[in-house]
């Protein structure tokens, strides 16, 4: 009788151990850090994407709306995958989209871009990975909704998918 | 293209032999022929004749850069060195599983051949066992993970291996872990089988402590492998970091040292059987349970986000089978025999055994919590945390005073029942390595009292084995050598720790900056190009205050395909300490970010690893070990 309890309980506690690494496969492994101090974003000067002329941050941000800084790379497989879920913010009228093109070829830049389309209304170049650092940016690819005041309200790491398109609507309205 | 052909048609013929010596073995189980059947010698053979013809298929795709090869697409590139393309078979999720299933049936078909005494039933059914997992892993490749994926068009390129897999230390790590992780499949399979035959006997324990000290020492020099690697690629300046990666290889490291020496008492007394039994279980399902974390992307780094649920739940299932499968058997046909249990002294080696398992499940049930954690509040509360290195140190550096003090006494007892004899001397050798440890920490102001004790455990257990290596007269000897090599191993960790120092600066060309044991000036910068990648080289020169110079190069390697730039540290080793350099670049170009540091005693960190294989080997080779 004893052992029988016994026996249930260690059955019982594998279960569950097995239900709990199930659901955490099934969870988005997109980690949104909670942001307590709006940071402000960093001023910086970078290159265009096309023209490869220089722009200083305060002309990029210069609009009082909302924006949102994308990190992506042509080698980075994810940024591919979250490639859509971007044309379809792009449609969103009240909200610019940026791109910071990370450590990256420009020539197979551009080829994605033609590929997949471009939901960017300016892309910038961070040939050495500077400005993302700056950004407080852990990898590729990562999206910060920056609000009206240029400070970062919501930071997203790893790539975007329907779901947290849905958060970032939220957050706009 | 034919090499991936006929790497993909052997795969299936591999698991068409599996299926078909899996059926051959049941039949000759339960047939009355007292020995096994040749058929079934011969099928295991082809089982892994055609594994090795897969793998070979797939080496040569790599070598011809068939880019018609999607798993060759994604980690080669024509420009790389054919060293790397060939380690880059293993570099990446379908290649390192399509090695797992090599290993798995080269060991199956070793055990077979090597365990010719051994009774019938035994064997087959240690076989069975193992093909269940070898199937397993058949289906998991071929469903979820095929190495042999067609791309059409063929593209002319491939996107490239990443640059800090491009590394002589990592390229033969995987295939050295991945021997350690196997070999614990056969002690689980072995471990079943005996305890449905009811054959846990001194006989079998003798036979199955040679798997477990091939498989220990494969692990050992594994995880070494690894550390090495993170220590001058990674250039954080440091060999662990508690990462879930490393985590989940020291894991089943900690049950399989425990079950080692479990394994001695069961082949003396007939006791502890079920310690051998749940050790073997668990070591094997760690293995597994850490192939499951690191491949399903469920425990994530921050810097890869490369996540296919449906892998991830394939092995999930599997390894909850095989942990379900496991806990039956063993509840079902497991007897304890009582009276071995009564018949312990508290004072003799089996304590002394018994107390270094409970040190090990402590160090285990941290290092699982800790890794595990974060998975389990994430999906019952939705937080995100990670577990960092305080964590770890907090709860497991205190205990490591008790560990090395039961260390050094442990082995000095007898078998049945013992006294402690020399306890004048024994008092004496405590002493002087407090002394010792006191003179050596003087000078440090924070917790002085705490590292003292810690590190005259250390001491005593260093000073105990150098003893035990010198005077026991070779008694023991393979012993004795991976203790003190343990005992070197700690003091080197803990003297690393805290002498090490480290300076991080901007600093362009020509500069010079200066801090308190010295300076670094930058001379000059010099590129270089070759085939893969593109480099950037510094040259420092470093004054320290007793006036020796040093010369250090760090470089900066901009990588062709995939585009990324890596820090390689130039590291100068001497006897007592290495020097450690390594650059970045910062924004503007003109300015590089360095970081300086000086750790002590790091190579000795690796030499002790290699007398604690080292006591492993010769314990393998040596007859009659523990007399």
């Amino acid at each position: 009788m004893k052992n029988n309890f016994f026996y249930i309980v260690v059955g019982s506690f594998f279960i569950f151990c097995f239900i709990i690494f199930y659901k955490g496969l099934n969870n988005s492994n997109v980690y949104v850090p909670n942001i307590d101090n709006k940071k402000s974003i960093p001023v910086f000067i970078a290159n265009d994407f096309f023209s490869e002329n220089k722009i200083s941050s305060e002309k990029i941000f210069n609009d009082k709306s909302y924006y949102i800084l994308n990190i992506w790379a042509s080698w980075c497989l994810p940024c591919r995958k979250e490639h859509s879920i971007l044309m379809r913010l792009s449609k969103n009228k009240s909200i610019k989209l940026v791109g910071l093109n990370y450590r990256d070829n420009l020539d197979n830049a551009k080829k994605f871009i033609e590929e997949l389309g471009n939901p960017y209304s300016q892309i910038l170049i961070d040939k050495e990975g500077t400005l993302a650092v700056e950004f407080g940016a852990y990898g590729v690819p990562e999206t910060f909704i920056i609000d009206k005041d240029n400070k970062i309200i919501k930071k997203f790491i790893g790539p975007l998918d329907l779901e947290l398109l849905q958060e970032i609507e939220i957050y706009l309205k | 293209m034919l090499a991936n052909q006929i790497g993909y048609f052997s795969l299936i013929l591999g698991l068409f032999f599996s299926l078909f010596l899996s059926g051959v073995s049941i039949r000759n189980f339960y047939d009355n022929n007292k020995k096994i059947d040749q058929k079934v010698l011969a099928l295991s053979f082809l089982q892994f004749f055609f594994v090795v013809i897969s793998f070979l298929g797939l080496i040569f795709s790599f070598i011809n850069s068939d880019f018609g090869n999607e798993t060759v697409f994604n980690n080669s590139h024509t420009t790389k060195p054919l060293f790397y393309k060939i380690s880059g078979t293993w570099g990446n999720h379908e290649g390192s599983l399509l090695l797992w299933l090599l290993v798995l049936t080269l060991f199956i078909f070793l055990f077979l051949l090597k365990s010719n005494e051994q009774p019938k039933k035994y064997r087959i059914l240690t076989l069975l066992f193992q093909q269940v997992i070898i199937i397993g892993f058949f289906l998991f490749i071929l469903k979820t993970s095929n190495p042999f994926n067609y791309l059409f068009p063929i593209p002319e390129e491939g996107l490239g291996l990443n640059p800090i897999l491009q590394d002589p230390a990592l390229a033969i790590h995987p295939p050295i872990l991945y021997l350690g992780y196997v070999g614990s499949s056969i002690i689980f399979s072995a471990a079943l089988s005996a305890i449905t035959q009811n054959y846990i006997s001194k006989k079998w324990a003798h036979h199955i402590k040679k798997w477990i000290l091939v498989s220990w020492i494969c692990l050992t020099l594994g995880i070494m492998l690894g550390s090495i690697w993170a220590y001058y690629e990674l250039g954080w300046g440091g060999f662990w970091f508690w990462d879930p990666v490393e985590n989940v290889s020291l894991m089943p490291w900690l049950t399989l040292t425990a079950l080692l020496h479990c394994i001695l008492v069961l082949e003396k007394r007939l006791a502890l059987t079920s310690w051998v039994v749940i050790l073997s279980i668990t070591t094997f399902t760690l293995s597994m349970c850490g192939t499951f974390l690191v491949r399903s992307g469920i425990l994530n780094s921050v810097h890869t986000f490369a996540n296919d649920p449906e892998r991830g739940i394939f092995i999930l299932i599997f390894l909850f089978i095989l942990v379900f499968l496991s806990l039956g058997i063993f509840f079902f046909f497991h007897k304890e025999n009582n009276k071995n249990i009564n018949r312990i002294f508290w004072l003799s080696k089996e304590t002394s055994i018994l107390i270094n398992n409970w040190f090990m499940m402590y160090f285990l049930s941290v290092i699982l919590i800790g890794t595990t954690y974060p998975i389990f509040l994430d999906v019952i509360s939705g937080q995100k945390i990670s577990v960092g290195p305080p964590f770890y140190q907090k709860l497991i550096v205190p205990f490591l005073i008790p560990f090395l003090l039961f260390m050094s006494l442990g082995p000095k007892l007898n078998w049945v029942k013992s006294k402690i004899e020399n306890k004048f001397e024994l008092i004496m050798l405590f002493i002087i390595s407090a002394f010792l440890s006191f003179f050596i920490l003087r000078k440090l102001s924070s917790d002085l009292l705490f590292n003292t004790i810690l590190i005259s455990s250390a001491f005593y257990l260093f000073f105990i084995t150098i003893k035990d290596l010198f005077i026991k007269k070779f008694k023991n000897f393979p012993q004795s050598v991976a203790h003190f090599g343990f005992s070197l191993l700690i003091l080197s960790i803990l003297f690393n720790s805290i002498f090490s120092f480290e300076v991080i600066t901007n600093i362009k060309v020509g500069e010079k900056f200066t801090f308190k044991r010295g300076d670094i000036s930058f001379e000059k910068i010099e590129k270089n190009e070759n085939t893969n990648y593109n480099s950037i080289i510094g040259h420092f020169k470093i004054n320290d205050n007793k006036g020796k110079i040093t010369h250090l190069k760090p470089e900066l390697r901009i990588y062709n395909q995939p585009i990324i730039v890596t820090s390689e540290a130039d590291i100068k080793i001497t006897l007592f300490s290495d020097t450690f350099l390594v650059m970045n670049t910062v924004k503007g170009k003109k300015y590089f970010n360095i970081r300086y540091q000086i750790k002590a005693f790091m190579v000795w960190i690796w030499i002790s690893v290699l007398l604690i294989c080292l006591g492993g080997l010769m314990s393998l080779f040596k007859k009659q070990y523990e007399k």
